[in-house]
């Protein structure tokens, strides 16, 4: 939806719709969207006695939360840059081959979701172990071994897997929505091929950049599973020490308040979102 | 010349990067060691075995109910949902569709925890219900999501010529508009199935003791080591799968089936 119509016509539905219409959604997300969301700041920002206190907010200055927090958002940035790198150049192809093959192609990044998410990470458990799959074909090609498991190059490795459809999927969206003439008349006034890419095409994705980059970051800087199965659980997420808080020791307060930080930064990257790509067009992939 | 070569060679090379977990995965439900590290030579005795497995069998049951629950709740919400954001003015609009965005935008993880924190609080039992509310929770924001850009190419007057015609409100609704937003309905139910299908992180926040989807299962066996079985099941679930693809996109195409293709492009996730 551009943004004129949206001007013209506040699109008024012709069928009847009452207030009444909108109740069951709106109880539904207060329920179970907002009120539990409220919650995590209730408990973020009091102490077991029900006072109030950023004691729990604060925690993250510790060694150790502090480091899993640097640590998750290295990987995740580290990631979220080698998915940009990896699906530009991939998504540019693809927006070549034209729209009847569009429904393909999407098809072809979410049919792996049909096999266990966690059963498709520890694969790679499979394919990376010193004896594994892909140490077997570098020693039959005579090429050095490949020993990342259990470090954090493999967490970013599993990252990159997981996410890369998420960066994929915006920007061949954004590359196709791109009017081939505006490319051609870059061309016709002089400009090469470089020259092309850096002042029409990349600017004119960009909405799909910023919509692949926040679906990419967040979850990689909130994971918890990929660091525990490929990271050999010795390397501690944020994400990590925030589950571990929940379903091992309890402490409900202290996991609440060290979310409130991690959701800080979600809010930050929303926002960037919000005002790169004013239309939603990217969020909708 | 090169130049195609090249973006060949790209291409298959992030695909089989893509699917090489996959493939990996197929070939060890064949294996006859028990081991994942080593090749015991060629079987078919997991695919037997799978069915002899009560817990995994419970837990396919759970997962694939809850899939199938969740998306049926969340379309008919989402739907509803969908066309009342649309009558609605721009302000109010704007105020749903930023409720509607904090489950896609937030990270699962707190979502799963904020659930958590709800239902300990009102003092649920942890169990199927907790995570079937979970999913339809996660999964409406899909099907709004679908159903949005087909009402905005929905031309109003078709609407109004119905009623003119005679038609009741009603029956133009659903004689004129669905049809149109079918194929956006369709879409985010497949979505909203294959979310709740794939996830594991709210599950394992929502979940109670006893309670199994596959996901919850396969991350309790991570440190035993994973049973052959699950491996035959999963490649069972994904063969069939992509035989169900190929057919639908293989069969002759009724008109309908092909606006479907046309939508999915803005909507899929």
């Amino acid at each position: 939806m551009n943004k004129s119509s949206k001007k013209t016509a506040v699109p008024r539905t012709p069928w009847p719709t009452g207030r009444y219409m909108a109740a069951p959604y709106l109880l539904w997300s207060a329920a179970f969207i907002l009120i539990p969301l409220a919650m995590i700041f209730y408990y973020g920002l009091t102490d077991k006695s029900g006072a109030f206190t950023l004691e729990n907010v604060l925690s993250i200055g510790t060694p150790q939360h502090a480091k899993a927090l640097l640590i998750a958002l290295l990987l995740s940035l580290v990631s979220t840059l080698i998915c940009l790198l990896l699906a530009y150049p991939l998504a540019m192809i693809l927006a070549r081959r034209g729209i009847s093959q569009h429904s393909f192609i999407v098809l072809l990044f979410i049919l792996p979701m049909w096999m266990n998410f966690l059963l498709r990470t520890l694969a790679w458990q499979t394919l990376l172990e010193k004896t594994g799959v892909i140490n077997s074909v570098l020693s039959f090609l005579g090429l050095p071994a490949l020993n990342i498991i259990n470090t954090p190059a493999a967490i970013i490795l599993g990252m990159v897997y997981n996410f890369l459809p998420f960066m994929v999927l915006p920007l061949y969206n954004a590359l196709t929505k791109i009017d081939g003439n505006v490319v051609n008349a870059a061309h016709d006034l002089g400009a090469n091929g470089v020259q092309t890419f850096f002042r029409v095409i990349f600017p004119l994705s960009l909405p799909g950049v910023i919509s692949g980059i926040t679906m990419v970051f967040v979850p990689a800087l909130t994971t918890f599973v990929i660091s525990n199965l490929l990271g050999g659980s010795k390397i501690l997420l944020i994400g990590n020490v925030i589950e571990q808080e929940f379903t091992q020791a309890s402490n409900w307060h202290l996991g609440s308040g060290l979310s409130i930080v991690l959701m800080a930064f979600i809010l930050v990257n929303m926002l960037l979102t919000a005002i790169f790509d004013k239309n939603g067009e990217g969020t909708s992939l | 010349m090169i130049k195609t070569t090249a973006q060949k060679i790209y291409t298959a090379l992030i695909f089989i990067f893509l699917y090489a977990p996959i493939a990996t995965l197929i070939v060890l439900s064949f294996n006859a060691s028990k081991t994942r590290a080593k090749w015991g030579g060629f079987t078919v005795k997991w695919y037997a075995a799978l069915f002899d497995n009560a817990d995994i069998m419970q837990a396919l049951y759970n997962t694939l109910a809850i899939a199938l629950l969740s998306a049926i709740f969340a379309t008919l919400i989402g739907t509803v949902a969908a066309l009342s954001i649309q009558g609605m003015k721009k302000r109010s609009r704007a105020i749903l569709i930023s409720i509607t965005n904090i489950p896609m935008l937030n990270a699962e993880i707190v979502t799963g925890i904020s659930l958590m924190l709800l239902f300990l609080t009102v003092g649920a039992r942890f169990g199927f219900g907790t995570i079937l509310l979970s999913h339809i929770t996660f999964n409406i924001p899909y099907v709004i999501l679908s159903v949005m850009p087909r009402l905005k190419q929905l031309n109003p007057s078709v609407y109004e010529a119905a009623l003119d015609l005679g038609a009741s409100p009603w029956r133009a609704f659903f004689k004129v508009v669905f049809p149109e937003l079918l194929p956006g309905v369709l879409s985010g139910f497949l979505m909203a199935f294959t979310m709740s299908l794939d996830d594991f992180i709210i599950t394992h926040f929502t979940k109670g003791p006893g309670v199994d989807t596959l996901s919850t299962k396969i991350y309790t066996e991570v440190k035993k080591g994973i049973k052959p079985e699950m491996y035959a099941l999963s490649t069972l679930i994904f063969v069939t799968v992509l035989v169900l693809l190929l057919l639908v996109n293989k069969a002759p195409r009724p008109k309908e089936k092909q606006t479907l293709q046309g939508t999915k492009k803005g909507t899929a996730k």
